[in-house]
């Protein structure tokens, strides 16, 4: 009987309880049963034997020897194509291995696939994906809901038990969030926590990598992995990794707690409000200091992430040109005109509306206005954390302002779609560490989520307190 | 109205976008309510406000500047939609 969590499942793999190949074919077996959520946009049966096959010869200590990982398809891998779930990069073979899935590779994980996504990560919902929506695994038989997005693909593969853990990205809440509307655990590190390089860029001051997983442990465990220094990238941090999972420990008596007013938000479900107010609860029961907060330009976080997002994006997706990889129309009669095909019908619909609003908040007359006014709000809310975390440990807030919404609720104004990421957004422009962990349920018995925020470079905290967090339920 | 047919137009061909006439349309009154939304940053005073353009605080690194060896041409023209003899191939640039 295989376990759920992969802290467990590397014991048994270590005990020969259970051997490498027959852990895996559970998994094929179980990708296969689930083949109709639609996770995965490439898998195949094959490619897992292979991997399969030489790590049973492989005599290394590895420390994730073994064990299924899904890769968010945002990840260049050398042996699977790479899509960024848009069609642009349908038949894309990258030639380089991304530095998160080379780290993952050197400890001994076997790829079970690549999961499903927004199209270059842009969306709440995996609705804007060209290879069509993946369905949340919590959803009943008549009304299909949606797995949050953009890493939906990986937070379902996890809920599905298809694979022990999976990465994906975070530029505004696309771990967070899907963790949250799948009922799984999901850490978006510090900025420049792990290496960029070989990661599809979005917008490259907020990208960032994290892993989801079944539990707090089995996350501190991925962390580890994906983590370090990397000179490709010239934002990766040149810090120690510490040991998090050794460390980890769910003693915060002592502890302060920031819990932000502004977080309270008007029109929030109460179910959301009184999850929160558990949450605060329990980790006051256990010793830690309740303290309220205030982080004066919260409601002013999304506005500014919709300039400045969009903005790096026109600029990094600037490279799909129909001239080094990927699609290119046909019918094409001067190099402009190729151009202009090929983006025109190589991306979707989100997709260019990110592009050409970005473009105009940088085209001249409207710069100042636009991008250098956001910048400069950013840094207003950069030093609402600073000052906060002067009198605080961790933050504690929703994940999320609602539970997984039904697919057919597609969500055509654009606004509306980027309010998903309130709770999520002002971390990420500051940069800082966010973790969901699955804490309570909502009226349909579907998993709410509880994000907690540390200091740059605390991700220590944010699993101690996460870890307790999550023992009031286990 | 800050975007207009011809605004739109303008952005698309900056944007190397081919739109048809729907996709104009739509998002003509999408970038509107986006840029009418945003709009409430100017409620806040940043006259002194130096602007966040790099979140890490460490200096970036430089390198030594010394050639590597990382991908070959036969990588790199690997994905290519059309290449002739070692270039990429585009539609003919000068008459």
């Amino acid at each position: 009987m295989k376990s759920k969590s992969l802290k467990e499942t590397i014991k048994s793999l270590e005990a020969k309880k259970i051997s490498i190949k027959e852990l895996n074919d559970e998994y094929i077996k179980n990708i296969k049963e689930k083949n109709n959520l639609n996770i995965f946009i490439h898998f195949d049966e094959q490619k897992i034997i292979d991997q399969v096959n030489k790590l049973e010869i492989d005599n290394s200590n590895k420390k994730l020897k073994g064990i299924p990982i899904a890769i968010k398809d945002l990840f260049c891998t050398k042996d699977m194509p790479t899509t960024a779930a848009s069609k642009i990069l349908e038949n894309f073979n990258p030639t380089y291995e991304s530095f998160v899935t080379q780290n993952l590779l050197d400890d001994g994980a076997v790829f079970v696939g690549k999961t499903n996504c927004d199209e270059f990560a842009m969306g709440s919902a995996n609705n804007t994906s060209y290879f069509g929506n993946t369905i949340n695994p919590l959803s009943n038989d008549d009304e299909p809901l949606a797995p949050g997005g953009s890493s939906g693909g990986s937070a379902a593969a996890v809920a599905a038990d298809l694979c022990l853990g999976a990465t994906g990205t975070d530029t505004g809440g696309s771990i967070r969030q899907p963790a949250s509307f799948c009922g799984v655990v999901g850490i978006k590190p510090t900025y420049g926590l792990c290496s960029r390089w070989g990661i599809t860029a979005f917008a490259s001051s907020l990208d960032q990598a994290g892993v989801f997983t079944n539990n707090v442990e089995d996350a501190s465990i991925l962390l580890e992995s994906i983590s370090g220094f990397d000179s490709r990238d010239s934002t990766s941090a040149n810090v120690n990794i510490p040991n998090y999972s050794k460390n980890l420990n769910s003693d915060i008596s002592g502890k302060t707690v920031g819990i932000p007013n502004e977080y309270s938000i008007e029109g929030t479900p109460e179910e959301i409000s009184q999850i929160w107010e558990d949450a605060i609860k329990y980790i006051e029961s256990k010793g830690a200091k309740i303290k309220k907060i205030s982080l004066p330009h919260t409601k002013y976080a999304l506005p500014t992430y919709y300039i400045i997002a969009p903005a790096e994006a026109s600029s990094n997706l600037a490279r799909y040109d129909g001239v080094k990889y990927g699609f290119r129309a046909d019918e094409i009669n001067s190099l402009d005109e190729m151009y202009e095909n090929t983006r025109g019908k190589g991306f979707g619909k989100e997709v260019k509306r990110r592009i050409l609003i970005g473009t105009y908040v940088l085209s001249a007359g409207y710069y100042d206005a636009y991008y250098l006014k956001a910048q400069k709000v950013r840094k207003l809310i950069a030093n609402d954390f600073n000052d906060a975390f002067k009198d605080c440990d961790f933050i504690v807030t929703p994940t999320a302002p609602s539970a997984a919404f039904p697919l057919s609720a597609s969500q055509d104004d654009p606004i509306k779609m980027y309010l998903n990421d309130i709770f999520t957004v002002p971390a990420s422009l500051a940069g800082l560490p966010g973790i969901s962990i699955p804490f309570g349920k909502d009226k349909n018995n579907l998993p709410l989520g509880i994000q907690i925020l540390g200091k740059h470079f605390d991700e220590q905290q944010v699993f101690n307190a996460a870890y307790c967090l999550e023992k009031s339920y286990e | 109205m800050k975007i207009d047919k011809n605004t739109i137009n303008k952005i698309a061909r900056l944007s190397r976008i081919k739109l048809d006439s729907k996709e104009s349309e739509d998002y003509i009154k999408d970038l509107n309510s986006i840029l009418d939304w945003v709009e409430q940053l100017n409620e806040i005073n940043t006259d002194n406000v130096e602007p966040l353009t790099n979140i890490s605080s460490s200096v970036l690194p430089k390198r030594d500047d010394i050639s590597e060896d990382i991908h070959s041409s036969e990588e790199i023209l690997k994905n290519a939609p059309e290449k002739i003899e070692g270039f990429f191939s585009v539609p003919k640039v000068v008459e």
